[in-house]
Parts: structure tokens; sequence; C-alpha cells
């Protein structure tokens, strides 16, 4: 096995290696190909985590924990808490094998260059084709301004071990999902310092219409949309017109911030005259309208987009709009894929049989 | 507002007192016009898209027969199955309306076999009728042209004995007289004979869209069914035409913002060759093209371009600089064409199956079919025809004034139409008898009486509806035409009771945000003083308003649906519109500085 079987690029993959990179590290390696502005980086493969998992049980026996886990039944609250919680000590405390922990370092390095030890994040990447990982996205999985190698390579191993987090183990139990296959992938990307960020979804999360992106936004980083610790700006753009068709400017008390020591996110007030103030200006909304059909298009279903405008553009204002922007994710949108309806309407005989129907029985409003 | 019950609701009809000063403002219009006291009961709203102003006596007549033909077509002859027609009142001089439903579901469903036929014929038919309707209605602007106003000279015409007629010419008063208002009926007849089954095929589709894309904007559907040779868009295109023409021939330093008519006309005759290529152009495009009304032709008052030239030259400047500039001056057909395309097919590539594209494409082909009908109709009858219409009746004030029964010619105008009959008779009498008519006595003082109500009245803000919130709003042209739905009268029944001194909502018609200083315009008449960079305020728009639009920033108005002719042209233009604010002419005064948002529909007052 060779260094780039562990780790590789994000431009060396694609969606067709999400059973080496995990969803999250396929989809940004499939838009980092595709061309779209994703912060650079590189993803600790499933491969990199079979062979740590291995490290655990010198006698080979990687399925054990798999074994433990499936055993667990998924009312057994008490039995998954103190499983899960002896496996994510293990998977936590044990040090990387040798092989893995350089390639990582080399990697880390070769992100930073030529500066010296950069912020990035780092993200988990499941292999599950359902939607555990997105109903359990959130700050469990996702380390922010991680910095240095020991911290990057410590990260790593707490992204791994969420595999095992109480949630997504009670998941995978009630439904009754085997273990074998599942499998985690690390992402590790420069980190971005967003001015604001936020969602989108290429088709309306409240009602489902696929004729409009739905941008929601607010100051500094996502997870504060996220964690339901603010409530967004919100953009209705059309795709056909390219109107901005409804905006909702928020009054974002809250942000999530990096400390000014880097300590950590910290979730801040923000000063009092932005918070009624709109975090995006229309150049930026109409330029996440368009980024956000285009990744529609590329992937021929409707997405849920997470992106980041950089705070460092501030100082840059003739960067156009959509240079600004980042995209930390995407991936298909679940919630109306599984719920489309009956059609609105079918053909009739004649074209006017639709307007005597509906002139027969009278228009609800 | 008084919620009766914790239920929303409106003032009822009964609870409206006469406003001080007006108290006889019965007398100007017809019994069958009062609110009734089980009237409280149903749900009114204020036609004041077509009413903006108080009823002069004559005028009710573009109520009464109107509504006699609507009710006439929806209820008798193609069977609506859930709505009758509609019924009017007037109070304080405004007219409220009420489309009477049918709920019970036999009676539905008994209405219903019968309209699928009637209808259907209709729909399978349309061309073919359409052409049919065209003809007729070409035949009955002619028919209007012709009808002369007996002179009553002191010996009548001498072929009444060569030709042995036999019939005087007093006798015409009344038969000509009539035949104007049998006229202009049958034109309604005939303006409602296609309208709500046109209506009905864009309110199918625009309840698909809605369904289909929940969040579509209402202007969005309007742009995929809108025409683009659309013949109310025919007087601004000859405008644009004669501002070329301007330039062309050397005279366009003549069309300065401001500039008079009159004084443009007499400077053109000292022009040459230049100037008198421009006024035979001008006499070109005139007829029938400036028989557009500057209102929407219900007011005798709202004169045509052809009466009033101010509007037309109100908007020549700006055309005239685009010449200059090298734009051109005319629409960019083509170019509105393919976006109307391309936004329908963009549409229709993001349903879900190709079933739904299939009935999809169903209903905007029909919506396609019956458009032309839906935008053109107006110029042949509130326009062409009514323009006509009302010259003749001043034509009939005109003898009456002669006659000495009337202080002026438009005081016909203040006179109901049973009055005038009264009156021409009173005339053809005196004519025969060689005697005096003996009308001044009796009408002038009750026109003088009338004219100061009506300017008491004018200051009267009616309520934006009356009793009761209905269960359904059934009626297509309810919903089409006056833009009324539930959320209407949710916005109207809020705001009664405003939250927000400084903000006035109503329906985004056009998207974009612009701030500018209001121009409140009560009146109609009065949109020629709409100057450049402004941002109108009115009752209600006005498709011949068009041109003036190119003036302003934005517009809104107090009542209208996205489907309202200026909510097109605002469209067009690309300037915001706020339509359907119930309150807008009120809370705003002119010189204000607002901010007019047209994605939320907010007209918001920051200075």
């Amino acid at each position: 096995m060779s260094d780039s079987d562990f780790v590789r690029g994000l431009a060396a993959i694609g969606l067709r290696d999400r059973p080496l990179a995990g969803g999250k590290g396929a989809s940004l390696g499939e838009l980092t190909g595709a061309g779209f502005r994703v912060p650079p980086g590189y993803v600790v493969t499933t491969l990199a985590f079979e062979r740590a998992l291995q490290a655990l049980h010198p006698g080979g026996a990687a399925g054990e924990i798999r074994r433990d886990v499936e055993r667990l039944s998924s009312d057994d609250h008490a039995g998954i808490t103190r499983v899960t919680a002896a496996i994510r000590e293990r998977i936590e405390a044990a040090p990387l094998p040798a092989g893995l922990r350089g390639a990582i370092e080399d990697h880390y390095r070769r992100l930073c260059a030529p500066a010296g030890d950069r912020p990035v994040a780092v993200r988990s990447s499941t292999t599950s084709e359902d939607g555990a990982d997105a109903s359990f996205a959130g700050l469990q999985d996702t380390y922010l301004w991680v910095r240095g190698p020991a911290a990057v390579a410590d990260h790593i191993r707490r992204c791994w071990a969420s595999l095992y987090s109480v949630e997504s183990v009670t998941y995978r139990r009630r439904l009754g999902l085997p273990e074998e296959p599942l499998a985690m992938g690390v992402v590790v990307q420069r980190m971005v310092d967003p001015r604001c960020s936020g969602v989108m979804f290429t088709r309306s999360p409240t009602t489902g219409d696929r004729s409009v992106v739905c941008v929601e936004a607010s100051w500094g980083v996502g997870s504060a949309i996220v964690s339901g610790d603010v409530t967004p700006d919100i953009y209705v753009v059309s795709k056909v017109t390219g109107e901005i068709i409804k905006r909702a400017v928020a009054a974002k008390l809250h942000q999530h911030r990096m400390a000014a020591d880097g300590s950590g996110i910290r979730t801040q007030e923000v000063p009092a005259h932005l918070q009624t103030r709109a975090c995006l200006g229309d150049d930026e909304v109409h330029a996440l309208a368009r980024i956000a059909r285009r990744i529609e298009e590329h992937y021929g279903t409707p997405q849920d987009i997470e992106w980041a405008i950089s705070a460092d553009s501030d100082d840059l204002p003739q960067v156009p709009a959509e240079e600004r922007i980042f995209l930390l994710q995407s991936r298909p949108e679940t919630v109306w894929a599984n719920r489309d309806a009956a059609p609105v309407a079918v053909p009739r005989r004649k074209a006017f049989d639709h307007v005597l129907d509906a002139l027969g029985k009278g228009f609800s409003s | 507002m008084e919620p009766t019950g914790g239920a929303p609701s409106f003032p009822l009809p009964s609870q409206i007192t006469d406003v001080p000063g007006a108290e006889g403002w019965r007398s100007m219009y017809a019994y069958f016009t009062r609110f009734q006291p089980e009237d409280d009961q149903r749900f009114w709203f204020y036609n004041s898209m077509h009413f903006p102003e108080p009823m002069p006596a004559f005028d009710t007549l573009t109520a009464e027969i109107p509504y006699t033909a609507i009710g006439a077509n929806t209820a008798r002859v193609f069977v609506f199955p859930t709505t009758l027609g509609i019924e009017h009142r007037i109070v304080n001089g405004r007219v409220y309306i009420t489309a009477i439903p049918v709920t019970d579901p036999a009676e539905i469903e008994r209405r219903a076999a019968i309209f699928t036929e009637r209808a259907g014929y209709y729909y399978e038919n349309w061309d073919q009728l359409y052409a049919r309707w065209k003809d007729r209605m070409d035949g009955l602007i002619s028919d209007i042209e012709a009808i002369k106003v007996p002179a009553l000279p002191e010996f009548d015409d001498p072929a009444v004995v060569t030709e042995s007629k036999g019939i005087a010419q007093n006798h015409y008063v009344r038969e000509n007289f009539h035949r104007c208002i049998d006229l202009y009926s049958k034109m309604w007849h005939h303006h409602t004979e296609f309208l709500m089954l046109g209506y009905g095929a864009y309110v199918v589709f625009f309840e698909f869209c809605k369904k289909a894309f929940p969040e579509i904007p209402d202007q969005s559907v309007a742009r995929m069914v809108a025409g683009i040779d659309v013949i109310m868009y025919r007087p601004d295109d000859e405008l644009r035409r004669l501002a070329a023409l301007a330039v062309e021939c050397g005279v366009d330093d003549l069309f300065a913002e401001g500039c008079d008519p009159t004084e443009v006309f007499s400077a053109l005759r000292s022009r040459g060759e230049g100037g008198a290529r421009w006024l035979a152009g001008f006499e070109q495009a005139r007829e029938p093209w400036f028989n557009v009304s500057t209102g929407d032709g219900f007011y005798h008052h709202h004169l045509s371009w052809n009466e009033d030239l101010t509007v037309p030259f109100a908007a020549l400047p700006r055309y005239v600089a685009m010449v200059r500039a090298g734009k051109p001056a005319s629409r960019p057909t083509e170019a509105l064409r393919a976006e109307r395309d391309r936004i329908a097919a963009e549409y229709r590539d993001l349903l879900g199956s190709d079933e739904e594209r299939a009935a999809y494409d169903q209903m905007l082909g029909l919506c396609r079919v019956v458009f032309p009908y839906v935008e053109d109709h107006k110029f042949y009858c509130e326009h062409w025809f009514t323009t006509r219409f009302f010259q003749r009746i001043r034509q009939f004030g005109e003898l009456l004034a002669r006659q000495g029964v009337l202080g002026e010619a438009g005081d016909i105008f203040h006179l109901h139409h049973t009055e005038v009959d009264q009156a021409l008779s009173d005339v053809m009498l005196a004519w025969a008898a060689g005697g005096t008519p003996l009308g001044a006595g009796h009408f002038q003082p009750l026109v003088a009486e009338r004219k100061r109500m009506l300017e008491v009245l004018r200051d009267w803000s009616p309520p934006p509806a009356l009793g009761p919130m209905p269960e359904a709003l059934n009626d297509p042209a309810v919903r089409m035409l006056w833009g009324v739905t539930a959320q209407t009268l949710e916005a109207w029944s809020q705001a009664s009771d405003a939250i927000d001194e400084n903000e006035v909502h109503g329906y985004g018609a056009s998207s974009g945000v612009v701030e500018g200083v209001a121009r409140v315009l009560r009146d109609v008449n009065d949109i020629g003083e709409i100057r450049e960079g402004e941002i109108l305020i009115c009752p209600v728009t006005a498709p011949s308003w068009g041109p003036v639009f190119g003036k302003i920033k934005a517009a809104v108005s107090d009542i209208g649906g996205t489907m309202s002719h200026a909510a097109i042209i605002a469209r067009e233009y690309g300037m915001p519109a706020v339509v359907g604010t119930g309150q807008a002419t009120k809370r705003i005064k002119t010189g204000q500085l607002v901010r007019v948002d047209g994605d939320r529909g907010v007209v918001r007052i920051i200075g």
C-alpha cells in the first residue's frame, strides 16, 4: 500500500471514489475537479481508517469493533452508550500507525507551504449511502482552526471515533444497517475565515419548489445556522429569471467566530450595527444562486450546499463576487426527493378540459 | 374596523354614513344601486380599479351596462357552474361590487353540464369566433361613429319632404340617443362574451404554476403568457415612431420636457417641409391609435389622447432623447418574445415528469390562444368605442346647452341617462311646439349641486371592503381582474389597523427596489404632470399610461392584480411596481421620499 492509498489530494478524487473518500470527501473532490472553488485540501482515506482499526487489534481482528456494534439493540441506550464510549476512547487514544502518520504530516506540510502551520478544517466523511451522515452532520464531526501536525492527527482520530457516536450508532441499529461496509474518511482543508457563510438549496426547503435557489446566510461560521444559534437572512432566487423574489433580513444576534487566541470557535454577539444589516450584497446572492445552479446541473439532482465568503476578500472589493465564494459541501437534497408526490396535473383529451374542470368546481383560495 | 364575534371583517354597508355636505348623493343614482339592509350579510369590495373616483350621474352607466352584460354572459349564456353575475351598489359616490356564488353541489353539477357544452364550443372554435368578434366590434365602432345628433334648425331638411320621409328630425333626438346607449350595451355584451372564458384559462394555468412552483412570482406566470404584438402597445409604439420621425425631420428640438402641444404645433407649422412631414405623420398615427383613453374608459372626463394631447406629449421628449442617443426607440419585440419563450421553456424543463409537461403544454397553449382577446379587447371596447360613445353623448350635451336646458355641454354627464331622456323630450317638445324648453330651471340647479357634491365626495376615503369575509372567491374575474384573493383580504383587513405608519403593503408586480420622490395622482387626467424620475402613486394604473412609464422610477397603485396591463408594462420597462396596496394614495403625499420594494410588495415612506 502506498501513501496515495492513505492520503489523496481533493483534485484527484471524484464521486466514484466514495468508498475510498467517504461522501463529503468524494463530493468536495468532485466539486474541485469540476472547477468549483473549494478550499484546497486532501482526504485521509477509508483505507487509512481500516489500517487504524486493524492497529487496535494487533492480532488482525479488525472486525471485532464492528461485531460489537452489530450486537447492540437500538433500544438498549445504556448498552450503546457504554460500548461506543469504549470504542471511541480506544480509537482516540491509539497513536497513528507509523506509515500513516508520515503520509498525513507530509500532506499537511504541502497544504501549508510556503507558510508554516496554517489552520485547517478537519471534517469527517462517512461512506454510508443513507442520510445518516446528513442527519448527524454538525459540530461533532467537523473541527475548525486546527493547527500543526500533532493537532491534525489528533482530530483525524476524533473524526474516526465520531463514527461510533451514540446518535450515529443508534440510528444505524434502528435501521439494522450492516457495519462491515461502513468506514470513515477525513477531509483536511485549508481554513477559510468567513465574513459570512451559510447554506443554500437548489429547491425550496419549505415548499420543495424546484424553480428557486434558497440561500440562508449569517455572519461568521455556518455552524451558527446549523446549530440554530441564529436566524439567518433568507433569499429566494428564481432560477429562471435570476430575480431575487424574496428577501428576509433577520436580526442576527449571534455569530460563531474563532476566538482571538485561536483556542476555538466561540459564540459571540454580533456588533449592534451589523445585526439587522444584510450580510450579503445582491451581487453575492446572484453569484451564489448561479453557482448553486451549476452544481445542481453538474450532479443532475437538487443539492444542499454549504458555502462561505472569505473575510480576507473584504480588502479586495474589486474581486468579483463569484471569486469570494468558497464551497464547503454539496450533497443531494433528501427531504423533498423522497416526497415527490402525484403530478400536479395530467394531460386531458382537450386542452380546455382543464379549464372546464376547474371552473366546474370553483377555485380554492 | 369593528370586529364582530372575533372573526375578521370589514365595516358593514349599513355602518357607512353620509359624507357631510354631500348628504344628497342618492339623488344622482338609480334606486337599484342602493345598499339594502340584507346586504350587510354579504362581502363587498370597492371597485377602485374601474371606479377610482366618485361617480358623476351619467357615468353610472359604465357600471350598470357592463354588469348587465357580464352577468348575462356568466349566469345565463355560458352558465358558469360556481358563479352567477356581479352585483353593484353605490354609496357616497363609490361603486362596491360582489359576485353571487353558487354553492349547492347539485346546482353546480346541473349548471356544469350546460357550461361544459357551451364553453367547450367557444374554446374549440376560439380563433374563428374571435375573428368574427373583431368584425362585429369594427361594425359597432362604425355605427357609433355614424350617429348624428339632430341640429334642430328652424326648418327641417327639405329632404324630409322630397324623399317623403315623413319623420321630422326631433324624433331622431331620442332615437339616436337611445341608439348610443344601445350600441354601448351591445359593445359590453361583446366585451364580456369572451372575457370570463379568457380569464378562466389564465387562472387555470396560474393555479397549475403555483402548485408546481409554489414560489413562482405571479409576474413570471404573467410573462409566460403575455402577448408581444399587443394592440394596447400600439399607441406607445406610434409615439416611439413619431419621436424617430421628429429627429429625422429635424424638428426634435421642439420636444423638450414640459413642452406644450399647442405651442409645438404652431412652431411646427413654421418649420417648412420637416414640420409638415411630422404633422402628416402625426395625423396618420392618431387615427385610430390616439383614441386610447387617458383613463380606462369608465369616466366621461377621462379624455382620449386625441382630446388631451398632454399625455402623449409628456412621453415624447424621452423617446426623442432616446433616438438622439442612438438607442432604438422601438420596442425590442424579438428579444421580448425570445425571453418570454425562454422563461416558459425553463419552467417546463423544471417540471417533474413528462406527464406534467404535457398538461403544462396544453394549458399554456390554451392561454396563448385566448390571450390576444384578453389583451386586445380593451383597445376596441374601453378605448376606441368608448371614446366615440362619450363624444356622441357630449354632442347631445351641446344640443341641450344650445337649447338652454344646460349651462354647458359637459353638464349632461351630471344627469342620469334616464334624466337625459327627460331633458331630450323637453327639447323635442319645445322644438315641435315652437316654445321654450323648461329644463333650465329644473336641471341647472341640480347640476350645480351635483358638481359641488362630487367635489366633497372626492375627499372621502372608501374602505377597501365591506361586510363579512367571504368563504370562497369563486369568481375568476374577481381574482384575475381585481387581484382579490384571500391574501388581498388579509392585507386589506390588516391595513385598517396598520402596524407601521410608514409602510404600505401590496403585491410585488414587478421586481426591484428603488427610492424616489412620490407623485400622488388621485385624478388620472393629471398623469401629464408626472416628471422624470418620480415615483407614481395612483388609485389604479391605466394601460394608456404606458408611455409615461418610461419617465418614472416605480409605480404604486391602490388596486390591481399582477395581470393588470400596468403591471405588465412595468415589467416590460423593468421598473419596480407594487399593486393592490389599498391605501397608498391615502398614506403617501406628493413630495415624500419613498422606497418601493417590488420584490416584497412594500412601499416605505423614508422622508
